[in-house]
Protein backbone atom coordinates (compact mmCIF):
# COMPACT_ATOMS: atom_id res chain seq x y z
CA UNK A 1 0.00 0.00 0.00
CA UNK A 2 2.37 2.64 0.88
CA UNK A 3 4.66 1.33 -2.40
CA UNK A 4 1.74 2.37 -4.46
CA UNK A 5 1.61 5.75 -2.81
CA UNK A 6 5.58 5.82 -3.39
CA UNK A 7 4.42 5.30 -7.43
CA UNK A 8 1.81 8.10 -6.80
CA UNK A 9 4.28 10.81 -5.10
CA UNK A 10 6.77 9.59 -7.79
CA UNK A 11 4.46 11.04 -10.58
CA UNK A 12 3.30 14.05 -8.20
CA UNK A 13 4.60 16.39 -11.41
CA UNK A 14 0.83 15.12 -13.37
CA UNK A 15 -0.74 14.74 -10.31
CA UNK A 16 0.28 19.12 -9.66
CA UNK A 17 -0.22 20.04 -13.05
CA UNK A 18 -4.35 18.49 -12.93
CA UNK A 19 -4.91 20.19 -9.72
CA UNK A 20 -3.50 23.78 -11.20
CA UNK A 21 -5.28 22.97 -14.16
CA UNK A 22 -8.61 22.33 -11.53
CA UNK A 23 -7.55 25.42 -9.55
CA UNK A 24 -6.97 28.01 -12.83
CA UNK A 25 -10.26 26.85 -14.02
CA UNK A 26 -12.26 27.11 -10.96
CA UNK A 27 -10.51 30.53 -10.28
CA UNK A 28 -11.71 31.86 -13.43
CA UNK A 29 -14.87 30.94 -13.60
CA UNK A 30 -15.41 31.74 -9.79
CA UNK A 31 -14.82 34.86 -11.06
CA UNK A 32 -16.64 35.06 -14.29
CA UNK A 33 -19.37 33.90 -13.26
CA UNK A 34 -20.11 36.36 -10.20
CA UNK A 35 -19.22 39.03 -12.46
CA UNK A 36 -22.31 38.03 -15.01
CA UNK A 37 -23.84 36.71 -12.13
CA UNK A 38 -24.61 39.78 -10.47
CA UNK A 39 -25.05 41.31 -14.30
CA UNK A 40 -27.92 38.91 -15.18
CA UNK A 41 -29.30 39.49 -11.23
CA UNK A 42 -29.89 43.19 -11.98
CA UNK A 43 -31.82 41.81 -15.51
CA UNK A 44 -33.70 39.27 -12.94
CA UNK A 45 -34.40 42.42 -11.21
CA UNK A 46 -35.07 44.70 -13.67
CA UNK A 47 -38.47 46.93 -13.52
CA UNK A 48 -39.19 45.77 -17.38
CA UNK A 49 -41.54 42.91 -17.12
CA UNK A 50 -40.07 41.48 -20.33
CA UNK A 51 -36.50 41.47 -19.18
CA UNK A 52 -37.03 39.88 -16.29
CA UNK A 53 -39.15 37.34 -17.75
CA UNK A 54 -36.47 36.43 -20.52
CA UNK A 55 -33.96 35.84 -17.92
CA UNK A 56 -35.83 34.18 -15.26
CA UNK A 57 -36.79 31.55 -17.40
CA UNK A 58 -33.22 31.18 -18.93
CA UNK A 59 -31.86 30.69 -15.26
CA UNK A 60 -34.53 28.29 -14.52
CA UNK A 61 -33.55 25.92 -17.36
CA UNK A 62 -30.06 25.97 -16.37
CA UNK A 63 -31.13 25.15 -13.11
CA UNK A 64 -32.66 22.19 -14.42
CA UNK A 65 -29.82 21.10 -16.83
CA UNK A 66 -26.60 18.65 -14.74
CA UNK A 67 -23.55 20.25 -15.85
CA UNK A 68 -22.46 17.04 -17.87
CA UNK A 69 -25.13 17.47 -20.06
CA UNK A 70 -24.88 21.71 -20.78
CA UNK A 71 -20.80 20.99 -20.97
CA UNK A 72 -21.58 18.41 -23.69
CA UNK A 73 -23.71 20.95 -25.59
CA UNK A 74 -21.12 23.69 -25.46
CA UNK A 75 -18.30 21.42 -26.51
CA UNK A 76 -20.32 19.96 -29.08
CA UNK A 77 -22.93 22.75 -30.12
CA UNK A 78 -20.49 25.26 -30.68
CA UNK A 79 -19.16 23.59 -33.60
CA UNK A 80 -22.24 23.42 -35.78
CA UNK A 81 -22.08 27.15 -34.94
CA UNK A 82 -19.06 27.57 -36.61
CA UNK A 83 -17.14 28.34 -33.15
CA UNK A 84 -14.20 26.18 -32.70
CA UNK A 85 -12.67 25.87 -29.13
CA UNK A 86 -9.99 23.53 -27.19
CA UNK A 87 -11.43 21.03 -24.93
CA UNK A 88 -10.01 23.67 -22.35
CA UNK A 89 -11.41 26.55 -23.15
CA UNK A 90 -15.05 24.77 -23.96
CA UNK A 91 -15.02 23.64 -20.10
CA UNK A 92 -13.80 27.00 -19.17
CA UNK A 93 -16.72 28.71 -21.21
CA UNK A 94 -19.12 25.79 -19.89
CA UNK A 95 -18.17 26.46 -16.13
CA UNK A 96 -18.87 30.32 -16.48
CA UNK A 97 -22.10 29.83 -18.25
CA UNK A 98 -23.82 26.98 -16.09
CA UNK A 99 -22.81 28.86 -12.79
CA UNK A 100 -23.73 32.79 -13.95
CA UNK A 101 -27.02 31.80 -13.67
CA UNK A 102 -26.92 29.91 -10.22
CA UNK A 103 -24.65 33.09 -9.05
CA UNK A 104 -26.99 35.36 -10.88
CA UNK A 105 -29.72 32.97 -8.43
CA UNK A 106 -27.98 34.45 -5.42
CA UNK A 107 -27.49 37.18 -6.00
CA UNK A 108 -31.44 37.82 -6.44
CA UNK A 109 -32.44 36.30 -3.54
CA UNK A 110 -30.02 38.15 -1.43
CA UNK A 111 -31.30 41.39 -3.25
CA UNK A 112 -35.21 39.76 -2.64
CA UNK A 113 -33.87 40.35 1.09
CA UNK A 114 -32.55 43.77 1.53
CA UNK A 115 -35.06 46.38 3.30
CA UNK A 116 -36.74 48.45 1.27
CA UNK A 117 -36.23 51.42 3.33
CA UNK A 118 -32.13 51.17 2.26
CA UNK A 119 -32.67 51.86 -1.29
CA UNK A 120 -35.57 54.83 -0.63
CA UNK A 121 -32.35 56.50 0.92
CA UNK A 122 -30.62 55.87 -1.79
CA UNK A 123 -32.76 57.15 -3.84
CA UNK A 124 -33.36 60.64 -1.06
CA UNK A 125 -29.67 60.84 -1.21
CA UNK A 126 -30.15 61.23 -5.32
CA UNK A 127 -28.79 57.90 -6.45
CA UNK A 128 -30.85 56.33 -9.01
CA UNK A 129 -30.16 53.73 -12.16
CA UNK A 130 -27.03 52.56 -12.26
CA UNK A 131 -25.54 54.55 -9.57
CA UNK A 132 -27.96 53.10 -6.98
CA UNK A 133 -27.32 49.22 -7.93
CA UNK A 134 -23.72 50.07 -7.19
CA UNK A 135 -23.16 52.00 -4.88
CA UNK A 136 -26.36 51.64 -2.47
CA UNK A 137 -27.93 48.03 -3.41
CA UNK A 138 -24.94 45.48 -4.30
CA UNK A 139 -22.61 46.05 -1.06
CA UNK A 140 -25.04 44.99 1.24
CA UNK A 141 -26.45 42.15 -1.04
CA UNK A 142 -23.30 40.87 -2.02
CA UNK A 143 -22.06 40.58 1.49
CA UNK A 144 -24.94 38.80 2.52
CA UNK A 145 -24.54 36.37 -0.05
CA UNK A 146 -21.18 35.51 0.46
CA UNK A 147 -21.75 31.86 2.21
CA UNK A 148 -23.83 31.03 -0.72
CA UNK A 149 -21.34 31.94 -3.13
CA UNK A 150 -18.68 29.93 -0.86
CA UNK A 151 -20.72 26.57 -0.97
CA UNK A 152 -21.37 27.77 -4.85
CA UNK A 153 -17.25 27.58 -5.52
CA UNK A 154 -17.69 24.42 -3.84
CA UNK A 155 -19.87 23.04 -6.38
CA UNK A 156 -17.60 24.66 -9.04
CA UNK A 157 -14.26 22.49 -8.04
CA UNK A 158 -16.57 19.98 -8.06
CA UNK A 159 -18.32 20.03 -11.44
CA UNK A 160 -15.18 20.83 -13.03
CA UNK A 161 -13.85 16.84 -12.72
CA UNK A 162 -17.14 16.03 -15.02
CA UNK A 163 -14.29 17.74 -17.80
CA UNK A 164 -12.42 14.72 -17.12
CA UNK A 165 -14.91 13.13 -19.73
CA UNK A 166 -13.82 15.79 -22.29
CA UNK A 167 -10.63 14.84 -22.33
CA UNK A 168 -9.96 18.67 -20.22
CA UNK A 169 -6.40 17.58 -18.34
CA UNK A 170 -8.00 18.60 -14.77
CA UNK A 171 -7.21 16.47 -11.45
CA UNK A 172 -8.93 13.64 -12.20
CA UNK A 173 -8.04 13.21 -15.27
CA UNK A 174 -4.30 12.92 -14.24
CA UNK A 175 -5.37 10.21 -11.26
CA UNK A 176 -7.17 8.20 -14.25
CA UNK A 177 -3.76 8.51 -16.45
CA UNK A 178 -1.69 7.27 -13.28
CA UNK A 179 -3.93 4.59 -12.61
CA UNK A 180 -4.50 3.43 -16.31
CA UNK A 181 -0.61 3.24 -16.31
CA UNK A 182 0.15 1.75 -13.39
CA UNK A 183 -2.89 0.13 -11.77
CA UNK A 184 -3.03 1.78 -8.97
CA UNK A 185 -6.47 2.88 -8.71
CA UNK A 186 -6.73 3.02 -4.66
CA UNK A 187 -3.27 5.24 -4.48
CA UNK A 188 -4.20 7.36 -7.14
CA UNK A 189 -7.84 8.45 -6.54
CA UNK A 190 -7.73 8.50 -3.15
CA UNK A 191 -4.60 11.36 -3.70
CA UNK A 192 -6.97 13.30 -5.97
CA UNK A 193 -10.16 13.15 -3.67
CA UNK A 194 -7.45 14.06 -1.04
CA UNK A 195 -6.76 16.95 -3.06
CA UNK A 196 -9.99 18.10 -3.69
CA UNK A 197 -10.80 18.07 -0.09
CA UNK A 198 -7.69 20.04 0.86
CA UNK A 199 -8.86 22.69 -2.02
CA UNK A 200 -12.75 23.19 -0.53
CA UNK A 201 -11.25 23.55 2.79
CA UNK A 202 -9.24 25.86 1.51
CA UNK A 203 -12.15 27.64 -0.37
CA UNK A 204 -14.09 27.44 2.84
CA UNK A 205 -12.04 28.85 5.11
CA UNK A 206 -11.21 31.69 2.51
CA UNK A 207 -15.05 32.29 2.16
CA UNK A 208 -15.04 32.63 6.14
CA UNK A 209 -12.29 35.22 6.44
CA UNK A 210 -13.62 37.54 3.79
CA UNK A 211 -16.94 37.19 5.18
CA UNK A 212 -15.01 38.27 8.59
CA UNK A 213 -13.34 40.88 6.79
CA UNK A 214 -16.28 42.17 5.24
CA UNK A 215 -18.27 42.61 8.81
CA UNK A 216 -15.70 44.39 9.83
CA UNK A 217 -15.62 46.89 7.31
CA UNK A 218 -19.58 47.42 7.59
CA UNK B 1 -34.32 11.17 -34.04
CA UNK B 2 -35.90 7.73 -34.89
CA UNK B 3 -38.23 5.88 -32.79
CA UNK B 4 -35.35 3.48 -31.45
CA UNK B 5 -33.47 6.84 -30.18
CA UNK B 6 -36.42 7.91 -28.33
CA UNK B 7 -36.71 4.47 -26.96
CA UNK B 8 -32.70 4.54 -26.26
CA UNK B 9 -33.73 7.98 -24.20
CA UNK B 10 -35.91 6.31 -22.50
CA UNK B 11 -34.52 3.68 -21.10
CA UNK B 12 -31.48 5.76 -19.85
CA UNK B 13 -34.00 8.17 -18.01
CA UNK B 14 -35.32 5.00 -16.18
CA UNK B 15 -32.02 3.99 -15.58
CA UNK B 16 -31.29 8.12 -14.40
CA UNK B 17 -34.39 7.81 -11.75
CA UNK B 18 -34.22 4.25 -10.76
CA UNK B 19 -30.56 4.80 -9.42
CA UNK B 20 -31.35 8.40 -8.15
CA UNK B 21 -34.48 6.79 -6.23
CA UNK B 22 -32.55 3.90 -4.92
CA UNK B 23 -29.57 5.91 -3.86
CA UNK B 24 -32.45 8.65 -2.16
CA UNK B 25 -33.65 5.59 -0.31
CA UNK B 26 -30.66 4.36 1.16
CA UNK B 27 -29.15 7.58 1.55
CA UNK B 28 -32.29 9.38 3.80
CA UNK B 29 -31.60 6.74 6.65
CA UNK B 30 -28.04 6.49 6.36
CA UNK B 31 -28.19 10.54 6.34
CA UNK B 32 -30.31 9.97 9.69
CA UNK B 33 -28.39 7.55 11.62
CA UNK B 34 -25.21 8.97 10.97
CA UNK B 35 -26.88 12.71 12.25
CA UNK B 36 -27.63 10.70 15.35
CA UNK B 37 -24.28 9.70 15.65
CA UNK B 38 -22.98 12.70 15.46
CA UNK B 39 -25.90 14.39 18.09
CA UNK B 40 -25.42 12.25 20.41
CA UNK B 41 -22.03 12.45 20.52
CA UNK B 42 -21.10 8.90 20.30
CA UNK B 43 -16.84 8.80 21.24
CA UNK B 44 -14.43 8.07 18.50
CA UNK B 45 -17.44 7.59 15.66
CA UNK B 46 -19.16 10.90 15.97
CA UNK B 47 -15.14 12.97 14.84
CA UNK B 48 -14.94 9.95 12.09
CA UNK B 49 -18.22 10.65 10.70
CA UNK B 50 -17.29 14.55 10.89
CA UNK B 51 -14.34 14.06 8.66
CA UNK B 52 -15.59 11.42 6.45
CA UNK B 53 -19.04 13.63 5.85
CA UNK B 54 -16.53 16.30 5.11
CA UNK B 55 -14.40 14.21 3.00
CA UNK B 56 -17.55 12.90 0.83
CA UNK B 57 -18.85 16.38 0.56
CA UNK B 58 -15.86 17.69 -1.44
CA UNK B 59 -15.72 14.68 -3.72
CA UNK B 60 -16.74 14.85 -7.43
CA UNK B 61 -19.05 11.69 -7.70
CA UNK B 62 -16.62 10.96 -10.85
CA UNK B 63 -13.72 10.79 -9.11
CA UNK B 64 -15.61 9.22 -5.79
CA UNK B 65 -17.41 6.63 -8.59
CA UNK B 66 -13.89 5.81 -10.13
CA UNK B 67 -12.36 4.97 -7.05
CA UNK B 68 -15.25 2.69 -5.86
CA UNK B 69 -14.94 1.01 -9.30
CA UNK B 70 -11.60 0.26 -9.82
CA UNK B 71 -10.46 0.09 -6.40
CA UNK B 72 -12.73 -2.26 -4.67
CA UNK B 73 -11.67 -4.91 -7.01
CA UNK B 74 -8.35 -5.10 -5.97
CA UNK B 75 -8.93 -5.18 -2.17
CA UNK B 76 -11.01 -8.70 -3.60
CA UNK B 77 -14.50 -7.15 -3.80
CA UNK B 78 -15.81 -7.36 -7.16
CA UNK B 79 -18.42 -4.83 -7.96
CA UNK B 80 -20.37 -4.17 -11.03
CA UNK B 81 -21.24 -1.05 -12.96
CA UNK B 82 -24.57 -0.06 -11.61
CA UNK B 83 -23.92 -1.50 -8.20
CA UNK B 84 -20.45 1.05 -8.14
CA UNK B 85 -22.94 3.82 -9.77
CA UNK B 86 -25.48 3.51 -6.72
CA UNK B 87 -22.84 3.23 -4.29
CA UNK B 88 -21.44 6.30 -5.08
CA UNK B 89 -24.39 8.44 -5.59
CA UNK B 90 -25.46 6.99 -2.07
CA UNK B 91 -22.22 7.81 -0.19
CA UNK B 92 -22.64 11.50 -1.64
CA UNK B 93 -26.54 11.87 -1.56
CA UNK B 94 -26.03 10.01 2.34
CA UNK B 95 -23.29 12.39 3.56
CA UNK B 96 -25.28 15.94 2.57
CA UNK B 97 -28.45 14.27 3.89
CA UNK B 98 -25.80 14.03 7.16
CA UNK B 99 -25.63 17.59 7.08
CA UNK B 100 -29.07 18.25 6.45
CA UNK B 101 -30.49 15.90 9.14
CA UNK B 102 -27.99 17.26 11.65
CA UNK B 103 -28.80 21.09 11.64
CA UNK B 104 -32.52 20.47 11.73
CA UNK B 105 -31.67 17.82 15.05
CA UNK B 106 -29.25 21.04 16.43
CA UNK B 107 -32.32 23.31 16.41
CA UNK B 108 -34.41 21.11 18.18
CA UNK B 109 -35.97 22.73 21.04
CA UNK B 110 -34.10 21.13 23.93
CA UNK B 111 -37.04 21.55 26.22
CA UNK B 112 -39.66 19.53 24.84
CA UNK B 113 -36.72 16.98 24.80
CA UNK B 114 -37.02 17.16 29.10
CA UNK B 115 -40.44 17.53 29.15
CA UNK B 116 -40.69 13.89 27.14
CA UNK B 117 -38.14 12.88 29.69
CA UNK B 118 -39.97 13.84 32.87
CA UNK B 119 -43.38 12.04 31.60
CA UNK B 120 -41.07 8.97 31.53
CA UNK B 121 -40.24 8.24 28.07
CA UNK B 122 -37.40 6.46 26.88
CA UNK B 123 -34.70 7.71 24.85
CA UNK B 124 -35.99 5.38 21.73
CA UNK B 125 -39.56 6.83 22.45
CA UNK B 126 -38.56 10.33 22.38
CA UNK B 127 -36.98 9.63 19.15
CA UNK B 128 -40.02 8.30 17.56
CA UNK B 129 -42.78 10.06 18.89
CA UNK B 130 -41.24 13.36 19.40
CA UNK B 131 -38.16 14.11 17.46
CA UNK B 132 -38.84 12.43 14.10
CA UNK B 133 -42.09 13.61 13.37
CA UNK B 134 -40.74 17.29 13.88
CA UNK B 135 -37.29 17.04 12.11
CA UNK B 136 -38.66 15.10 9.30
CA UNK B 137 -41.04 18.09 8.09
CA UNK B 138 -38.38 21.01 8.99
CA UNK B 139 -35.70 19.38 6.85
CA UNK B 140 -38.37 18.37 4.00
CA UNK B 141 -37.25 21.46 1.89
CA UNK B 142 -33.59 20.90 2.32
CA UNK B 143 -34.01 16.83 1.93
CA UNK B 144 -35.67 17.51 -1.69
CA UNK B 145 -33.25 20.23 -2.54
CA UNK B 146 -30.86 17.53 -2.05
CA UNK B 147 -32.45 15.15 -4.40
CA UNK B 148 -32.52 17.39 -6.90
CA UNK B 149 -29.12 18.48 -6.55
CA UNK B 150 -28.36 14.21 -6.83
CA UNK B 151 -30.06 14.21 -10.10
CA UNK B 152 -27.87 16.73 -11.36
CA UNK B 153 -24.77 14.97 -9.98
CA UNK B 154 -26.09 11.17 -11.44
CA UNK B 155 -24.53 11.84 -14.70
CA UNK B 156 -21.16 10.95 -13.22
CA UNK B 157 -21.78 7.32 -13.15
CA UNK B 158 -21.44 7.42 -16.78
CA UNK B 159 -17.52 7.58 -16.17
CA UNK B 160 -18.65 3.95 -15.15
CA UNK B 161 -19.84 3.13 -18.16
CA UNK B 162 -23.84 3.02 -16.92
CA UNK B 163 -26.27 4.54 -20.06
CA UNK B 164 -28.16 7.20 -18.26
CA UNK B 165 -29.91 9.95 -19.83
CA UNK B 166 -27.39 11.98 -20.87
CA UNK B 167 -25.06 9.27 -22.34
CA UNK B 168 -27.81 7.97 -24.22
CA UNK B 169 -27.81 11.40 -25.53
CA UNK B 170 -24.25 11.15 -26.40
CA UNK B 171 -24.68 8.08 -28.27
CA UNK B 172 -27.25 9.16 -30.55
CA UNK B 173 -25.41 12.61 -31.22
CA UNK B 174 -22.16 9.79 -32.13
CA UNK B 175 -24.82 7.83 -34.96
CA UNK B 176 -26.68 10.58 -36.25
CA UNK B 177 -24.25 13.75 -35.91
CA UNK B 178 -26.29 15.73 -34.79
CA UNK B 179 -25.94 15.78 -31.03
CA UNK B 180 -28.15 18.96 -30.43
CA UNK B 181 -31.57 17.10 -30.99
CA UNK B 182 -31.26 14.64 -28.39
CA UNK B 183 -29.17 17.15 -26.14
CA UNK B 184 -32.19 19.25 -26.26
CA UNK B 185 -34.51 16.27 -25.49
CA UNK B 186 -32.33 15.32 -22.75
CA UNK B 187 -32.51 18.92 -21.04
CA UNK B 188 -36.40 18.61 -21.13
CA UNK B 189 -36.48 14.84 -19.66
CA UNK B 190 -34.04 16.16 -16.47
CA UNK B 191 -36.18 19.54 -16.19
CA UNK B 192 -39.40 17.08 -16.26
CA UNK B 193 -37.10 14.69 -13.32
CA UNK B 194 -36.35 17.72 -11.31
CA UNK B 195 -40.44 19.22 -11.40
CA UNK B 196 -41.36 16.03 -10.46
CA UNK B 197 -39.53 16.41 -7.39
CA UNK B 198 -40.42 19.68 -6.55
CA UNK B 199 -43.82 18.56 -6.98
CA UNK B 200 -43.57 15.53 -4.76
CA UNK B 201 -42.64 17.68 -2.00
CA UNK B 202 -45.39 20.28 -2.40
CA UNK B 203 -47.69 17.53 -2.54
CA UNK B 204 -46.12 16.24 0.92
CA UNK B 205 -46.11 19.70 2.52
CA UNK B 206 -49.77 20.20 1.62
CA UNK B 207 -50.83 17.11 3.36
CA UNK B 208 -48.94 17.94 6.85
CA UNK B 209 -50.58 21.28 6.41
CA UNK B 210 -53.44 19.34 6.15
CA UNK B 211 -52.85 17.21 9.02
CA UNK B 212 -51.88 19.37 11.11
CA UNK B 213 -54.74 21.76 10.89
CA UNK B 214 -57.10 18.68 11.36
Amino acid sequence: MIAQFGIVWDHRDLLIDGFLTTLWLSALSAVASIALGTVLAMALMSRRPLVARASGVLVDAMRCVPFLLFAYIVYYGLPSLGLRFSNWSSGLFALILYNTAYMAELVRGAWRGLPGEMIEAGHAFGFHGLGLVRRIILPPVIFAAIPMIGNQLIQIIKDSAFLTIIAVEELTHAATVIQATYFLPFASFITALLLYWVLCLCVEQLVRLVGARAELRR
Amino acid sequence: MTAGDWLSLAQGALTTVTLSIVAIAIGLPLGLALALVRWRGVRLASPCIAILVSLLRASPGVTLGLLIFFALPTIGISIGAIPAAIATLTLITGAFNCEIWRGALVDFPRDQLEAAQSVGMTAGMRLRLIVLPQILRSAMPALVNEMTLLVKASPAVAVLGVVDITRAAVRIGANTYEPLPPFSAALVIYSLVVFLFVLAQRLVERGQRRAAAA
